[in-house]
């Protein structure tokens, strides 16, 4: 449960990144749309400012070119020295800190949409970094009650390990958005029409928020990260067996009994038809999957 | 149409490649295993052989290194010198071209299966060339009989000017062609169709080795006669998407002043054509950089003639 005891000041600056995986097009291809005409995301007393994260991805249409920009904003990377050597990500974290941070002051932005697809069947999900952000958890569930009957999950990735040092994290208030299935390298005009009415939204409560609208309190079904898990891998490290086409076929966020969970299809010694061996997944409680085969 | 004629002989030389594209994992996964257990590709008269087209490519999970293999067997690529900075997948391609060819001579491989996954919704689709042989027509029609749970369709491509698949090198050559897979993941279903498929084809070779006849027959086929970009800004951006009411209905018809895009702005893109078109390879991820949005094909009912049953000399000697 939470309060409306909303005692910030209006939101002022407000970005939206897509770009940070080349090849995740919604986001590259809505913010280039913005980036020409900005009528859609314009609310009285706000500046929202699109950008492209990762140029040189997106002109490749590749994930990334050295690492994944999407765990670069540590604050070890954030405070190397500027250099030539450093990986290309890395610079370009330090360049965005710069414009839209920096991180963990005053002076950074107020908020910030990162745009992302999974090839993995998710449908729309808003991803929350601290369960404990007011503000942004009833921007979510404005967003969700907007979207019905249109599903919208909420993934939390708080997690003393598991938890990465995203793009938006420069932010006070950060923002993923992540809406599936869509393939790398493609873009599909339903998933691209969900991401929008994410970002209307969004910005639709920003701007209720700031002219002084009350939220009642209000309450929303998290799914929490608990582990991530890997495929089979054999001595080389190749993956030697698939997921399961159960799990394939199952709407994401369902809930999966632990007896019947994570079953595995071996490769090597397999029969047509008939899986030789099969995994199980062993814990004592019920979980939830997630991010599968993205 | 006309067919080219059956072979005399049994198949006894074949090959099943698969990652000749990188990214495409069913190919990829397959000819890995089979390279560590090549059993399953056995059959009493022949052993086919499975080959990891693109390894380079396969190893960093990439369409291609330089350039697109499936497209580089040309008479120019496969005749041209060695040179020490050539492209990856020309050098390959000559390797292959001395492996399973050479293109058009008497040595070459009798037959080649090539396998492929599309981001496009198009089910199983049998691909091979338009003035195909009887033989091929046959394979197909056994593969579409077999394939219970997916939709398999046969599609004729006519290239526009010499052929230059990896599948083209081989007396007689096909693709299988699965999705829809995203590029880089692999998905148990299409996994297993594909092996399916593969395992059908080589059935069907020993079959026919073994003497079978099979009857004439009618089928519905799809042949291509032209291609659609995207709308594009003057920059060369992509200015509008596949419209909503287009994308997975690929072999599906579409008629003249059908929506077949939805631009940025909101309005919809008509199609422009005189009459019903089938298209496939709708918003196949690797098309976006040669500039297709998807393929124009139109449905032919073709007949196709009996396939002759080998001399019964010729398969007792197996």
């Amino acid at each position: 449960m939470t309060s409306c005891d909303f005692t910030e000041e209006p939101i002022k600056k407000i970005a939206i990144f897509g770009g940070t995986h080349g090849n995740e097009l919604t986001g590259v291809f809505l913010v280039k749309h913005w980036l020409e005409n900005g009528a859609e995301i314009q609310r009285t007393g706000l500046e929202v400012k699109p950008f492209i994260t990762n140029p040189r991805a997106v002109e490749k249409c590749t994930r990334y070119i050295d690492c994944d920009l999407n765990r670069a904003f540590d604050l070890e990377n954030l405070g190397k020295k500027v250099s030539e050597d450093l990986p290309y990500e890395v610079r370009r974290a330090q360049e965005i800190n710069h414009l839209f941070g920096p991180k963990n002051s005053e002076n950074s932005y107020d908020i910030i949409f990162d745009l992302h697809n999974t090839t993995s069947n998710m449908g729309c999900t808003l991803i929350l970094e601290d369960s404990r952000n007011d503000f942004l958890i009833q921007m979510f569930h404005y967003i969700k009650t907007s979207l019905a009957p249109l599903p919208c999950y909420v993934y939390l990735i708080e997690h003393p390990s598991l938890k990465y040092a995203t793009t938006r994290s420069i932010a006070k208030h950060p923002v993923g958005i992540e809406v599936g299935p869509q393939p790398q390298g493609v873009l599909r005009a339903d998933i691209l029409d969900q991401m929008r009415k994410m970002i209307k939204y969004a910005l639709d409560f920003i701007h209720n928020f700031n002219e002084g609208k009350e939220f009642p309190p209000c309450s929303v079904e998290v799914y929490k990260i608990m582990d991530k898990v890997d495929y089979p891998r054999n001595e080389s490290g190749e993956i030697a067996a698939l997921i399961h086409p159960n799990l394939q076929a199952a709407l994401h966020y369902e809930s999966l009994q632990m007896e019947l969970a994570i079953c595995v299809w071996n490769l090597p010694p397999w029969v047509l038809g008939t899986p030789l061996a099969e995994n199980h997944w062993s814990s004592g409680s019920t979980g939830h999957t997630n991010l599968l085969n993205s | 149409m006309s067919w080219l004629p059956a072979p005399q002989e049994p198949l006894l030389r074949v090959a099943v490649a698969g990652g000749t594209h990188g990214n495409e994992l069913c190919g990829v996964f397959l000819a890995r295993h089979w390279l560590r257990c090549p059993e399953e590709l056995k059959r009493p008269s022949f052993s086919a052989i499975p080959i990891l087209a693109n390894p380079e490519a396969s190893a960093i999970c990439r369409r291609y290194v330089h350039k697109d293999l499936n497209r580089s067997f040309t008479s120019t690529v496969l005749s041209s010198k060695a040179t020490p900075d050539e492209p990856y997948e020309v050098t390959r391609a000559r390797e292959l071209n001395q492996w399973l060819g050479p293109k058009g001579s008497g040595q070459a491989f009798d037959f080649t299966l090539d396998l492929h996954n599309t981001t496009a919704n198009m089910g199983a689709c049998i691909i091979t060339k338009a003035n195909c042989s009887v033989f091929a027509m046959h394979m197909c029609r056994y593969l579409q009989l077999q394939s219970l749970e997916l939709p398999c369709r046969v599609f004729l491509f006519q290239p526009s000017g010499e052929t230059f698949s990896l599948d083209s090198v081989a007396k007689i050559g096909m693709a299988l062609e699965l999705g829809p897979q995203p590029q880089g993941v692999l998905r148990a279903d299409r996994f297993s169709q594909m092996r399916a498929l593969v395992a059908s084809s080589l059935d069907f070779i020993e079959l026919f080795n073994q003497g079978t006849a099979f009857p004439a027959f009618e089928m519905e086929v799809y042949k291509n006669f032209g291609e659609e970009d995207f709308p594009r800004t003057e920059a060369g951006d992509l200015a509008g998407v596949v419209h909503p009411q287009l994308q997975d209905r690929d072999f599906e018809p579409l008629q003249p002043g059908a929506p077949i895009f939805q631009l940025f702005s909101g309005e919809d893109v008509l199609y422009q054509g005189d009459r019903t078109m089938y298209p496939i390879f709708i918003n196949e991820a690797a098309y976006y950089k040669t500039h297709k949005a998807f393929i124009k094909t139109e449905k032919i009912m073709t007949s196709v003639p009996a396939l002759p049953p080998l001399p019964s000399a010729l398969t007792h000697s197996l």
